[in-house]
């Protein structure tokens, strides 16, 4: 019956030796871990990736004529659907907190905003990381066993796909840093605009809508234009092995333009996420 | 202790949850919410600033001969093309040997060899055909027309390279008659009769036995027509490359040749010779020295290129800037702005609880998803038809200050294009309405909206899956609906690169919109079926 009963040690005194950030993290981790959605959408990301790009290659075919086909970018295919799910991760891991309120107890136990999103951008980036290269060696590996017999064959100039060559190298890890940044642009898009529909909406809209726009926009030099500006246009400049001199901006400027995008929309979202009211 | 009348709304006249008041219900829910109206009318106007944007940029600075005509035509400055008898635009430059028919008569002719130059492997688009093979639609024969003018009502009986014997007349009519390849093994007699603004088309493999191809009606036609053998060698497709990398085929300028014996006529025919030449004059093809002929014996030899058939847009595949098709690219913006909101409309109310009052107000459950399903199917077509309509409208005039060419459409194709655009919205909305309804959680119902409509026409047309893998997915998944924005029909007597990159779809505008139509009245069962299973 005493008021001054003393609380459980383990809430009330941090860990020693952990930081705030650390606590955090792992407070993000144990949100994460315990819903169901996360774990299938990383699985579904895997999936869909491998499968996309395994029916790609599949449907693809070098005539006996030869052909100017990138086999590389060809079994990289499913990145570009697999960045939906990524983006969804994304998306979730902020705007369900605001769905259901949890954002409330989210700040109470940590009132340092951008600790709490610093911690959602590691967790996400990481499990995206981990997630994307298993998809992309998947992928890779589909290319490397299937590309062959649908003429894409070394006696046409086109070797089995192999992680020793460096440009497949460069396609294949850059491919999986592009899902990492996918998801923390689509973090800092949700955490700006907080409601569900309209940040996946918003999300999507980024990712797909200038490719669409400028595969009709007739005069050259606004269409390079686009496809320097478009997060996914820039971004999947990196999966390119053939032509490279064709390409608006060489592989890794382009997915720096996709890391400035996953910056500047974080940086957005955490100075809105400080401003404003959860 | 008095009994007390229950209190009953003074609304005069209605039912207590008649649907007109449901949908007056759900209207208000909509527009109250700002942030819905605002969104409609950014992504009208979005989409209408992306069709200009398309517009604005078009390539009408680099001007480049293609040649539609049989070569040479240029493609900049106001529109060139001719419009047929259908008011279709049409390709009408072929090189014909001609004489005045006066009155009724008949042309019979027997062709014993159709053979083509295909464009030189590995050159610019333009360079000069020399290597020998296979035109599928190269055609040589014989061809009664009311002028020389562009566009004229026509009927012919032709040989092609590919197609074997046919009749074909203004220019999208099309009829199969004997079928292989001619040879001099294997010759084919043609036939046309004219009576009145009847024509009659006959072959026979042997001169003797004859069957009629098809009979037709030329509205118009006058007393006196022109007549005689012709050639031409169609442009072919430039090449495509899709992701994987396979070409289409090289393009460029043809050639064919024909030889014809066994001339014979009757009727009113003059005395003269015979006058050769393109009918709109091809100074490309006669400076390669291609279009000429040669009488020698009972045999005259006629070569020459360009066609008679109808016009489609040309230039490189995935540029469609030349039709009013790429102004409409803004529709994803409204279909994405548009999925969004009607999945806030059904979702909004489990959140909120409002769902508890709506259906506690009218608690049959189907009505109150149609009710929603009205109101955000009927804003969707407005903000589908206005934005499309603004794109196009400005879009084109914005070409046309330019003096860039656009493809020009009969006024059905176009009506047809911004009706579908909005009707094509109308029902996106509904289904998203329907999935909300079934999954409940934004998230889940956007992404699944832009899953089956957004991601398929992406994969089919701007990854450049194979074409057999892009037809397949634009034929079973809702963004099958997208072929209502298709301008030009598919000819199967053009060649053409026919594939979604370069804006043609598998299936037929309507067709594929019914594809969409049957996905949503699926999702609707479900969601009604899940909604008066499910507690709200």
């Amino acid at each position: 019956m005493s008021l001054t009963a003393a609380p459980p040690a383990a809430a009330a005194a941090p860990v020693p030796g952990s930081t705030p950030f650390a606590d955090a993290l792992h407070a993000e981790w144990t949100k994460l871990r315990t819903l169901a959605g996360a774990g299938w959408l990383l699985l579904a990301a895997v999936a869909v990736t491998i499968a996309v790009s395994a029916a790609a290659d599949a449907a693809s075919g070098c005539s006996p004529a030869g052909c100017q086909a990138d086999p590389v970018k060809l079994s990289l295919t499913g990145v570009q659907v697999g960045q939906a799910i990524v983006a969804i991760i994304g998306v979730l891991a902020i705007s369900g907190e605001y769905s259901t309120g949890m954002i409330a107890v989210t700040l109470t136990a940590t009132p340092r905003r951008l600790t709490v999103l610093g911690a959602k951008a590691a967790l996400v980036g990481g499990l995206t990381l981990a997630a994307g290269a298993i998809a992309v060696l998947g992928s890779v590996l589909a290319g490397r066993l299937i590309l062959p017999g649908r003429g894409f064959t070394a006696a046409r100039g086109f070797p089995p796909l192999s992680l020793a060559d460096g440009a497949v190298l460069r396609a294949a890890g850059g491919s999986v840093l592009y899902l990492a940044l996918i998801a923390l642009l689509a973090l800092g898009v949700a955490t700006a605009v907080r409601d569900s529909a309209v940040a996946i909406g918003a999300a999507l809209g980024l990712l797909y809508l200038v490719p669409i726009v400028a595969s009709v926009v007739g005069n050259q030099h606004w269409q390079r234009h686009l496809e320097q500006l478009g997060p996914t246009t820039a971004g999947l400049m990196i999966e390119a092995t053939t032509q490279l001199t064709d390409l608006p901006l060489t592989p890794w400027q382009g997915l720096g333009v996709l890391a400035a995008w996953a910056a500047g929309a974080l940086v957005l979202g955490g100075a809105l996420l400080r401003l404003r009211d959860a | 202790m008095t009994a007390t009348t229950p209190y009953r709304s003074a609304t005069a006249g209605a039912t207590r949850d008649g649907f007109g008041q449901l949908v007056h219900a759900e209207l208000t829910k909509f527009r109250t919410v700002r942030g819905w109206v605002a969104g409609m009318i950014v992504a009208a106007l979005i989409t209408a600033g992306i069709g200009i944007f398309v517009a604005a940029g078009g390539a009408s600075q680099s001007c480049q001969s293609v040649g539609a005509g049989g070569g040479g035509s240029a493609s900049c400055g106001p529109p060139a093309l001719p419009l047929g008898p259908g008011g279709e635009p049409v390709t009408d430059n072929f090189y014909f040997v001609r004489q005045p028919l006066a009155g009724n008569g008949s042309l019979t002719v027997r062709i014993t060899s159709l053979t083509s130059l295909l464009p030189p492997a590995g050159q610019e688009f333009g360079a000069a055909p020399d290597r020998p093979g296979v035109v599928a639609w190269s055609k040589a024969g014989i061809i009664i027309t009311s002028s020389l003018a562009a566009g004229s009502p026509y009927a012919a009986m032709l040989a092609t390279g590919g197609n074997g014997v046919r009749m074909q007349w203004n220019y999208t009519g099309d009829t199969p008659g004997l079928p292989g390849a001619v040879s001099a093994a294997r010759p084919r007699w043609l036939r046309l009769t004219r009576d009145g603004d009847t024509i009659t088309g006959y072959d026979s493999a042997d001169g003797v036995h004859w069957t009629v191809v098809e009979t037709v009606h030329l509205a118009g036609l006058p007393g006196t027509v022109q007549a005689g053998l012709f050639a031409a060698s169609p442009v072919l497709p430039p090449k495509a490359v899709n992701i994987a990398g396979v070409s289409q085929g090289g393009g460029g300028s043809t050639a064919s040749t024909a030889v014809f014996d066994h001339l014979s006529r009757s009727g009113a025919w003059p005395a003269g010779r015979w006058a050769g030449g393109y009918t709109q004059g091809d100074e490309a093809a006669e400076a390669q020295g291609i279009g000429q002929y040669r009488q020698a014996g009972g045999e005259i030899t006629v070569s020459g290129q360009g066609d008679i058939a109808p016009a489609l847009p040309q230039g490189e595949p995935g540029l469609a800037e030349s039709t009013i098709g790429g102004y409409l690219i803004g529709t994803f913006v409204g279909l994405i702005a548009m999925a969004v909101v009607a999945t806030m409309f059904m979702t909004g109310e489990y959140r909120r609880g409002l769902i508890r009052t709506t259906l506690a107000a009218s608690p049959r459950r189907a009505r109150m998803l149609a009710a929603k399903a009205l109101v955000i199917g009927a804003v969707a077509f407005a903000v589908g038809l206005a934005g499309a309509a603004a794109a196009v409208l400005a879009g084109a005039a914005l070409a046309d200050a330019r003096g860039a060419r656009i493809f020009p459409e009969p006024w059905p194709t176009e009506v047809r294009m911004l009706v579908g655009t909005g009707a094509l919205l109308a029902v996106v909305a509904v289904l998203t309405l329907a999935v909300a309804a079934i999954v409940r959680r934004s998230v889940a119902a956007v992404t699944i909206v832009f899953a089956v409509i957004v991601v398929p026409y992406f994969l089919a047309a701007i990854v450049v899956l194979p074409a057999g893998a892009a037809d397949w997915l634009l034929r079973v998944t809702p963004a099958a609906a997208f072929a209502v924005q298709q301008a030009s029909p598919q000819y199967p007597q053009v060649a053409a690169y026919y594939a979604p990159v370069s804006g043609y779809y598998p299936l037929a505008p309507w067709a594929g919109f019914a594809v969409l139509c049957g996905w949503t009245l699926a999702a609707c069962g479900v969601a009604v079926w899940l909604l008066r299973r499910r507690d709200a």
